[in-house]
């Protein structure tokens, strides 16, 4: 058993492991009817599912003598945008009234998303 | 000369960040290479230094990588954890719950790494931000006890990102 052979092994195992988190991810995006229960799905495959995935390329290129370095750094832009979009998303999902309403902040008035003037005018009758 | 080192280098560790993505995009190690990343991290920092006018002050490095180890473990567990949730827990019976965190931490660094965990971590999404910024709106996919997810979140991340950002 070569060293060769154990990376690509390992990048076999990888890659499966890597594809069954992203298809649990796709199911649950498929499966939750409500908008922020259903951002809970990319999350997943964003982190594990793609981290895998990467795992088997490095193992790959440096079974194959050419090791690589660009999978960490699509490992660390991917950490960094994806909380961003998902930030975003949950941000939409509140503002357009979704989802349920979130309680009240325990120190401050009130979300920042709910803090425009859009939202004043009804959030009087609402809260009555 | 101290005032002029920090005209050139308004962030010393954006320029050696900004120098190693280069060198690692262009994955080989050469001077050439070198070079033209310290000159692109030098120049964008110095660029942008007009919408960036504070710098993190006391950042501590080691710290930040035991904290970085530390998350990517929770991520693994928390993954299976969700996958679990996903395959076999019906609609109906799904338990999501919103919880207030309230914050201790101050400076906007340290709010943003620690929204960018909660989220990566699945099973807890950050979704906004109160208006005076002392409280992280945070959604949970599933769970019987949102409170326990708090004193989770104040107690694991948040102690410790508060002697990171010290």
């Amino acid at each position: 058993m070569t060293l060769e052979a154990l990376a690509i092994i390992g990048a076999a195992i990888s890659l499966l492991i890597g594809s069954i988190f992203v298809l649990v991810g796709v199911i649950g995006l498929l499966k939750f009817n409500d908008p922020m229960t259903r951002l809970h799905a990319p999350t997943k495959v964003g982190t594990l599912g793609i981290g895998m995935l990467l795992l088997a390329s490095i193992l790959t290129a440096a079974a194959s003598g050419d090791p690589s370095m660009h999978e960490f750094l699509i490992m660390a832009f991917l950490f960094v945008t994806a909380p961003v979009s998902a930030h975003f998303l949950a941000k939409v999902s509140i503002h357009t009234r979704e989802c349920m309403t979130p309680p009240k902040p325990t120190d401050d008035e009130m979300w920042s998303t709910l803090d425009s003037p859009d939202h004043s005018n009804e959030e009087k009758p609402a809260t009555k | 000369m101290g005032r002029a080192f920090r005209w050139i280098l308004p962030h010393p560790s954006l320029t050696l960040v900004l120098a190693l993505v280069w060198i690692l995009l262009q994955n080989e190690v050469s001077a050439g290479m070198v070079v033209f990343g310290i000159i692109l991290g030098i120049v964008i920092p110095r660029i942008t230094a007009i919408w960036w006018p504070g710098t993190p002050k006391g950042f501590r490095l080691g710290r930040m990588i035991s904290y970085s180890m530390l998350v990517i473990r929770d991520i693994i567990v928390a993954n299976i954890e969700v996958a679990w949730i996903v395959l076999t827990v019906p609609n109906d019976k799904l338990k999501p719950a919103w919880v207030s965190v309230p914050l201790d931490l101050k400076q906007p660094e340290a709010i943003t790494v620690l929204a960018g965990t909660i989220t990566l971590t699945p099973g807890t999404v950050s979704a906004d931000l109160s208006n005076e910024g002392s409280c992280l709106l945070v959604h949970i996919l599933h769970t019987d006890d949102p409170d326990a997810v708090r004193d989770e979140i104040k107690d694991r991340y948040e102690r410790r990102l508060k002697e990171i950002f010290a």
